[in-house]
C-alpha cells in the first residue's frame, strides 16, 4: 500500500512498462530476420534508388520498421524536395 | 475429428511439460481418450511428473525402431483410465527420431485417440521441428518475463513459417500481486506484445511444487487455483466457451484503503 502512494506521487515508471517498451522494440527487429548491417544497406539501396530520380531531404528523411498485430511493415518517410533531375 | 496439439514454448522451464501433464488429465476427465507424447529425447520428464517412471518398459524410439509394437510403448495413467503416456528415450538425442517419423506417429496415434499432446522439447531446433511436424495446432507456454515472451514470439513467427493456425497462448505462474504493483507484465501488455489469442493464464501456485513432488497432478486436487485453471484450459480446448478467471491479489483496492485509513472488514 505504502508503494501504491508513493507511486501515485512519484513519476516512476512501472517496471512492467518498460519490460514492454523493451520487448516491443526488439520484436520488430526479432521478426523481420534481418541482419542490422543489411536493414542499414537496404535503407541506403532504397534512399540511392528514389535520388536518382528526384532530390531529396535527407535530414528530414526517416526509414524504420513498424509492427503491429504480427505484420511487419517497412515504413517511409522520405520528403521531396521537388523538380526531377533530368 | 481426432487433434493433434503440440504444447511448445521456445525458452525452457515455462511450464510445457507440467502443463502436458495438467491438460491430459483434464481433457481425459471429460471423457476423452488422450495420449500424452514425450518428445523431449534424452530430457525425458512427463513420466516423472505424472508419477509414471516405474512403469516404463519400451520409449518412443524403441517404438520407431521396430523393438515393440505402439501399444506396448505405451503407458496407462494410474488415475484415469482413458489417459497414456509415450515416453520419451531417455538415453539417445534428438538426432535420434525425424519429421517423417513424427508425422506418422501422430496419424496413428490419431485413430486410436481424441485428443493427442505433444509435449515439445526447449528450443527452436531439430527437436522442436520434430515435435511440430504432425500437429495440427499449437498452444505456446509462456511466464510474464522478457526472456520467455521474447522466445514465444520466435516461436510464433517459425509456427507460422510451417503454416499452422495462429496459436493460442497460455500465461504461466502469474503473480496477481505483483501485477497489482505494475512489477510484472498483465494478462493485456502480454497479449498486445505477442498479437495471439489467450487460452488460459495459470496463477503462480505452490500446489504445482507439491503435487508435482508425489508424482500427482494439480488438476486432480481440489480447491487449487492453478488445477481449476488447467481444467478451464482443458475445457477450452475442446471448443467449451469458459469465462477467464479473476485471479485473487492479496488484497482488493478497496480492502487496502478500508487498512490503510483503519477500518477492519470484522
Amino acid at each position: 500500500m505504502i508503494d501504491f502512494i508513493a507511486r501515485f506521487f512519484k513519476k516512476d515508471k512501472q517496471s512492467k512498462d518498460l519490460a514492454k517498451e523493451r520487448l516491443q522494440l526488439v520484436l520488430i527487429h526479432d521478426r523481420i530476420n534481418l541482419p542490422p548491417y543489411l536493414l542499414e544497406q537496404m535503407k541506403e539501396e532504397l534512399i540511392g534508388v528514389i535520388k536518382r530520380f528526384t532530390e531529396i531531404d535527407e535530414e528530414a528523411l526517416d526509414i524504420g520498421i513498424e509492427s503491429s498485430d504480427r505484420t511487419v511493415t517497412l515504413v517511409a518517410n522520405i520528403p521531396l524536395k521537388g523538380e526531377k533531375k533530368v | 475429428m481426432s487433434e493433434v496439439i503440440v504444447i511448445t514454448s521456445g525458452k525452457g522451464g515455462e511450464g510445457k511439460t507440467t502443463s502436458t501433464a495438467n491438460l491430459g488429465a483434464g481433457l481425459a476427465k471429460l471423457n476423452y481418450n488422450v495420449v500424452l507424447v514425450d518428445t523431449d529425447i534424452g530430457l525425458r520428464n512427463l513420466d516423472i511428473v505424472m508419477g509414471l517412471e516405474n512403469r516404463i518398459v519400451y520409449d518412443l524410439i524403441d517404438y520407431f525402431e521396430g523393438r515393440c509394437k505402439l501399444r506396448q510403448a505405451l503407458i496407462k495413467d494410474k488415475r484415469l483410465n482413458n489417459l497414456f503416456l509415450l515416453p520419451a528415450a531417455q538415453t539417445r538425442d534428438k538426432t535420434a527420431i525425424n519429421a517423417e517419423q513424427m508425422k506418422k506417429l501422430c496419424s496413428e496415434l490419431k485413430e486410436q485417440f481424441d485428443y493427442v499432446l505433444i509435449d515439445c522439447p526447449a528450443g527452436i531446433e531439430q527437436g522442436f521441428k520434430n515435435a511440430v511436424a504432425g500437429a495440427d495446432r499449437a498452444i505456446i507456454i509462456t511466464t510474464p518475463e522478457v526472456s520467455a515472451v521474447r522466445d514465444a514470439d520466435r516461436v510464433i513467427g517459425l509456427l507460422e513459417e510451417m503454416n499452422l493456425p495462429r496459436p493460442k497462448l497460455i500465461i504461466n505462474r502469474i503473480k496477481p500481486a505483483m501485477v497489482e504493483r505494475g512489477e510484472m507484465m498483465n494478462v493485456k501488455d502480454i497479449l498486445d506484445i505477442l498479437g495471439i489469442d489467450l487460452l488460459g493464464v495459470v496463477p503462480e501456485d505452490e500446489n504445482i511444487v507439491i503435487t508435482t513432488n508425489r508424482g500427482d497432478l494439480v488438476i486432480l486436487k481440489e480447491g487449487s487455483e492453478a488445477g481449476k485453471a488447467y481444467s478451464n484450459i482443458a475445457k477450452r480446448l475442446t471448443g467449451e466457451e469458459v469465462p477467464f478467471l479473476q485471479l485473487k491479489t492479496k488484497y482488493s483496492f478497496r480492502e487496502s484503503l478500508k487498512r490503510i485509513i483503519g477500518i477492519r472488514n470484522n
